[in-house]
């Protein structure tokens, strides 16, 4: 059929159409407010992320740990109910270079996404978080990383009491 | 399993464009009316509707379903929606099957919809709300970003080359070239273009994304002993699936598709599908970015992980080569109306199996052909393998 039609229809417009008046349209802006309840896993994943600490949820079954904490185990479906304290270091999984906002305006100094392996927590077992204090170009996928905290007295509860992650200078262990 | 045969008898679709003057409404009648006129059949043929379109947020339009029933011919009708994000498109012809497959209808009308343009300032704002409000909302991310921590991770696991990655942008917009309703086509567009395209969060550069889009498809679903009557080139449903990985989307390895995995092999083994890479004479694996194209060949089975980008560099995918990849020209090249974009693979399938595709026909009388689409949080994979 794709052959034997010669008329597909749909007509295109461009902006300035918009702009010189040559379209009718309708303007509205929806404006809608949410409270959202923190829910019990992320509830204590939030206190203690107030407290300077990244809590994961242990699941004896499968023998994993996760983060976020979460309050059933999608492999075996049990209830997960240990809350396990995880360390404030990792390590980068995968990580992006974002000139852009959320409503593609441009920015000048790049924003640098990561999936960040948190320490503690099963392998590959990440969050998306942000890095900083670190020349993008020398970002790699394997960079061992810390978080880089609120003041105790300015935090909130909230993901963004770790203001962003910075490559970590390593002590060697004997 | 006691299951009906279905054929795909008609199809129809509208130009994809930036922004279309007619509303969605509009845009579903016209394309449905093709897929009827394509068939022969009118409205009162159709025995049940099946309705495909992705977020509400987009036309700021609750309900979206209700509102573009009448363009879609549900009057009065056994009418439904499916949305999952951007797998819709493969999903709803998936449910039109089932409608006819369990004998409950003889016929089903299957339309998907996209008017993304309505949204202000970019309809990428609109994918805002797919993130987690508590744990990732308040990092204000975008899209983009997704999209550029996956490709990242693919590259880097596999060690893919963004300039073999760019072969794909290349194939697929000079594709569309040739389809009449495409967005971007573009017939001399080179790598170095790809490459050379601004950066919008590296490693996604501008040419390796598609465009947000308006437009519609329509197809006619038919039980076998009807689609008989209908036509003599039914283009039968041979497999389905369908599959949904962790919405917690950073405890999982971006490197691979699981999810595509699991709904291939369902859809394959409804097929009698054992060797797809022989078995398979066209794929039209979603391509919403060029490295998702190559992913989603490698999810479907139809080349070794990390090794899909060979397919374009060896000629395998090209309209001519042993498996033609994305013949339409793919969201990358036709557009990107989210629901629209996927049941366009599957019309796409329909008009080649027919021998129909004009320009962009695939030579050698291809005989079955895969589509596949993906969306939500990047967990859904949605497959439909086509025979005929």
């Amino acid at each position: 059929m794709s052959k034997q039609i010669k008329d597909f229809r749909g007509t295109p417009l461009r902006e300035s159409d918009f702009q010189e008046g040559k379209v009718l349209y309708v303007h509205d802006a929806l404006r809608g407010e949410y409270a959202w309840d923190t829910g019990i896993a992320i509830g204590h994943y939030l206190a203690g992320l107030k407290k300077g600490v990244i809590l994961g949820a242990r699941c004896d079954h499968c023998r994993k740990i996760v983060v976020p904490p979460r309050t059933v185990c999608e492999w075996c479906f049990r209830p997960l109910t240990e809350y396990v304290p995880l360390q404030d270091t990792g390590t980068v999984n995968t990580f992006s270079i974002c000139y852009v906002t959320w409503d593609v305006k441009r920015i000048e100094k790049p924003e640098i996404p990561a999936v960040i392996e948190i320490d503690g927590a099963s392998p590959g077992h990440g969050i998306l978080h942000k890095l900083g204090d670190v020349n993008p170009e020398e970002v790699t996928i394997g960079m061992r990383v810390q978080a880089v905290w609120k003041p105790a007295e300015e935090r909130e509860g909230a993901i963004t009491d770790i203001l962003y992650w910075r490559p970590l200078k390593e002590v060697k262990k004997r | 399993m006691g299951m009906r045969k279905v054929a795909v008898v008609g199809a129809g679709m509208t130009k994809f464009v930036r922004r279309a003057q007619e509303t969605g409404k509009e845009l579903s009648w016209e394309a449905v009316r093709m897929a009827l006129d394509s068939c022969e059949m009118t409205i009162d043929d159709i025995e049940a509707v099946c309705m495909g379109t992705a977020p509400d947020a987009f036309d700021g339009l609750h309900m979206k379903a209700e509102y573009l029933s009448d363009g879609a011919g549900a009057w009065l009708k056994p009418y439904m929606r499916s949305y999952v994000g951007g797998g819709t498109g493969i999903f709803a012809p998936i449910q039109g099957w089932y409608h006819v497959a369990s004998g409950l209808f003889d016929t089903c009308l299957v339309v998907c919809e996209e008017k993304m343009s309505s949204f202000y300032p970019h309809a990428q704002a609109a994918f805002l709300t797919i993130f987690d409000h508590t744990t990732e909302r308040a990092l204000k991310p975008n899209l983009l970003w997704i999209f550029a921590l996956e490709m990242n991770r693919y590259m880097h696991t596999y060690g893919v080359r963004k300039e073999d990655i760019a072969l794909v942008s290349v194939l697929h917009k000079r594709n569309a070239a040739d389809h009449p309703c495409a967005l971007l086509g573009e017939p001399d567009i080179t790598v170095e273009d790809v490459l050379n395209s601004e950066v919008l969060a590296w490693p996604v550069q501008r040419y390796d994304v598609s465009p947000v889009s308006d437009g519609a498809v329509a197809i006619v679903l038919a039980a076998e002993h009807v689609a008989r009557r209908i036509t003599d080139k039914p283009v039968w449903i041979e497999g389905v699936g369908w599959c949904l990985d962790t919405a917690y989307w950073t405890n999982r390895d971006l490197c691979y598709p699981r999810y595509v995995e699991v709904a291939a092999r369902m859809a394959y083994e409804m097929a009698g599908i054992t060797e797809p890479r022989k078995q398979i004479d066209i794929a039209e694996p979603y391509d919403p970015f060029d490295y998702k194209a190559l992913h989603h060949l490698e999810g479907l089975q139809l080349a070794d992980r990390g090794q899909a980008v060979q397919l374009y560099i060896d000629g395998t995918a090209a309209r001519t080569g042993n498996m033609p990849v994305c013949p339409s020209g793919g969201l990358l090249g036709v557009g990107n109306p989210i629901a629209a974009a996927g049941l366009m693979k599957i019309a796409e399938l329909f008009w080649q199996l027919r021998g129909e595709a004009g320009a962009r026909q695939v030579p050698g009388n291809p005989r079955r052909g895969v589509a596949q689409a993906w969306g939500d949080l990047m967990q859904v994979g949605t497959v439909v393998v086509m025979g005929r």
